[in-house]
């Protein structure tokens, strides 16, 4: 088998620009390409992408390529499969590296099937180990209860790289690269379905994953009016509300709102979490918080532990209350 | 419609996170004494969506499980759901095999199996959480694959299924001999009947083994492995935390807001 060689960044577009996550893995990919010492590729599907290729460049890639093609979501998975698989024969990468995102999440494991290698999803960390040259791929496990850092034994290594989880890389406009553009043709026997829908709920107010504030309410609060405060809470601070898993099985508040390990990663600079009781899969989705602040009744819940503050009290009291003093406290 | 559903034997993910152990040495999970694991949540959801379509077009269901001793439990969970029939597929030379490995024990079993319209894995296994093993069934069967539904219904030309987005959702439709992975937004898994439990426990669950299967031992186990684990460990996510105390909740909320101030955290 022919060496496999360089990084490979599956980027995603968003009009003409690359997308925020795109930057990100073109950061991720200057570090492996540097311990490596391999060159780093970037790979752009769709269509009208000659200025993202041209961005990928400026970002840190070597060389970019673009296949003409329908650019996810609106492509059927399996065709965007089919191309990123024939690029990766035409490339060989050592290492492909895409988003945690909508299409990684369902591009990787697909892909890792087609070219008879494996893939590691939703990493938050990724390096080469020194010594072996192999590409260390640190993720959560059992619900955040655990990290495990896995190897891959096969090629191309193929990782997912969760959102937010690396700076973006900071574009340098004196870079030059070349665009090449693949023709890889569509494999119509590949199609297997069609998408017969597209559907993006517009998020109202404050996106959770951009919030600097987030009050978070969990099945202590009892219950959908029970919110009405923490909502009150949220837009003084200029911020706004999450949920854990229960409220979202009760009924309370739609799924969409849901912080953890299925839910949202978010990473506010303060997290005032109310009524939670601190499992793994949900502080998966916040520990990355600057400061937690917990009000709880139970003295003992374990989401105390993984606070900065703590207050241990009924919110139907301590709520009302901390609204009251955080209105003083700014209007003086 | 014919469905097969993969359920795998988790360690409980409700345990509280204080009993959760790892060996760092031998990278291994110690699993708590006294806590039984249990079916994996989203394949009981799985299940669940499998009733649910049952319910609606007929048809039967038949759940699969790649595991060792005891893993039969898991298989009649399911059929004290109100699944059919269930197959434990264990051998010796499955142990330590990786999703690829049990994708492909899984793909030997369904093919099997034979008649199906449908097979439906969990979105992810709540204990590596890794969420390949179902992609890599479609792959081996070469059928159409949706991950992450919340939803599926007969149509006409196959399958409709709603797939779960980051910020909303994409109907596909799908012909049908499809696989489909299931995500929690297709709500709580019904819990077992009363009478369920007990039909189910009288039940033989039938093991496959290896050659049952004409599974290439060579393609399993951990020397097949595609990948290692390199180092387990527990996060460190222990913060010091202040307690603000107070002579009633009211009195306490109002320090908080004062120290937070201070600390200009708001
Ligand atoms: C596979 C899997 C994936 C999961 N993914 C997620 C996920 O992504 N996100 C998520 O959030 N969960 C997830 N969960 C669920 C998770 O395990 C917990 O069950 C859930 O987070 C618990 O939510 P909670 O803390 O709000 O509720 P509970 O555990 O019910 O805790 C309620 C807390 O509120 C306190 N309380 C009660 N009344 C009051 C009051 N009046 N005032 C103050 N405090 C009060 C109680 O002391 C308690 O600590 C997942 C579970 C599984 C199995
Ligand atoms: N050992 C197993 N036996 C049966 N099904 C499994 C097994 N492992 C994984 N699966 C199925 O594949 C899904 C995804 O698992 P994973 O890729 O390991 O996260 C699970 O939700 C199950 O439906």
């Amino acid at each position: 088998m022919a060496e496999n060689k360089g990084v490979l960044v599956c980027g995603e577009v968003v009009g003409s620009k690359v997308a925020a996550i795109t930057a990100e893995l073109l950061n991720a990919g200057k570090k492996l390409k540097d311990e490596l010492g391999q060159p780093l590729f970037a790979l752009l599907i769709g269509k009208d992408i000659e200025e993202g290729a041209k961005e990928a460049i400026i970002l840190g890639a070597d060389k970019a390529y673009t296949i003409e093609g329908p650019a996810f979501p609106d492509a059927l998975p399996e065709i965007y499969v089919s191309l990123v698989a024939a690029a990766c024969e035409k490339l060989s990468p050592s290492v492909v590296i895409m988003g945690q995102t909508d299409m990684g999440r369902d591009v990787a494991p697909r892909l890792a099937a087609k070219l008879k290698t494996t893939a590691v999803l939703d990493c938050v960390a990724l390096e080469v180990d020194p010594d072996t040259k192999v590409l260390l791929q640190t993720r959560p496990a059992y619900g955040g209860n655990a990290t495990a850092v896995w190897v891959t034994e096969s090629q191309p290594q193929i990782a997912t790289l969760r959102p937010r989880s690396v700076a973006a890389a900071q574009p340098d406009t004196s870079r030059k690269g070349e665009v090449e553009s693949l023709s890889i043709g569509i494999d119509d026997s590949a199609v297997k379905g069609k998408l017969a829908e597209t559907v993006k709920a517009e998020a109202e107010g404050i996106k959770l994953e951009d919030a600097k504030v987030i009050v978070a309410g969990g099945g202590g609060i009892g219950g959908a009016e029970g919110f009405e405060s923490l909502k009150e809470l949220a837009s003084l601070l200029g911020g706004t509300i999450g949920v854990t898993r229960v409220p979202c099985d009760e009924g309370w508040l739609p799924l969409t709102l849901e912080i953890g390990q299925t839910g949202r990663i978010v990473a506010p600079d303060l997290y005032i979490a109310v009524g939670i009781s601190g499992a793994p899969q949900h502080m998966a989705g916040c520990s990355g918080s600057k400061c937690i602040v917990t009000i709880n009744k139970d003295p003992d819940a374990n989401i105390f532990k993984e606070s900065n503050f703590g207050v241990v009290a009924d919110y139907k009291q301590a709520i009302p209350a901390f609204i009251k003093k955080c209105k003083e406290l700014r209007s003086s | 419609m014919n469905i097969i559903v993969c359920v795998k034997q988790v360690l409980d993910p409700d345990i509280p996170p204080a009993k959760f152990r790892v060996d760092s040495a031998s990278k291994k999970v110690v699993p708590p004494e006294g806590i039984p694991p249990v079916i994996n949540p989203y394949d009981a959801q799985a299940v669940e969506l499998a009733l649910r379509l049952k319910e609606k077009h007929g048809g039967k269901i038949s759940v699969l499980t790649v595991g060792s001793n005891g893993a039969d439990k898991v298989v009649k969970h399911a059929i004290s759901m109100g699944a059919d029939e269930g197959v434990v597929l264990s051998d010796e030379t499955f142990e330590g095999s990786d999703s690829f490995s049990v994708a492909y024990i899984l793909s030997k079993a369904i093919e099997k199996i034979g008649e199906y319209d449908l097979v439906l894995c969990g979105r992810q296994a709540a204990d590596w959480d890794e969420g390949l093993v179902g992609s890599v069934v479609a792959e081996n069967l070469g059928t159409s694959l949706v991950t992450l539904a919340e939803d599926a219904e007969a149509v006409d030309d196959g399958l409709k299924v709603k797939r779960v987005t980051l910020d909303g959702y994409q109907v596909f439709v799908v012909p049908l001999p499809a696989v489909v992975t299931v995500s929690n937004e297709v709500g709580q898994a019904r819990l077992p009947s009363g009478l369920g439990i007990i039909s189910a426990a009288r039940r033989q669950i039938p093991v496959w083994k290896a050659e049952d299967l004409g599974v290439d031992p060579s393609l399993v186990g951990s020397t097949a492995a595609r990948r290692k684990l390199f180092a387990l460990s527990v996060p460190a996510r222990e913060r010091k935390c202040e307690i603000i105390e107070g002579e009633t909740p009211a009195e306490a909320a109002t320090k908080l807001a004062v120290r937070l101030r201070e600390a200009g955290a708001i």
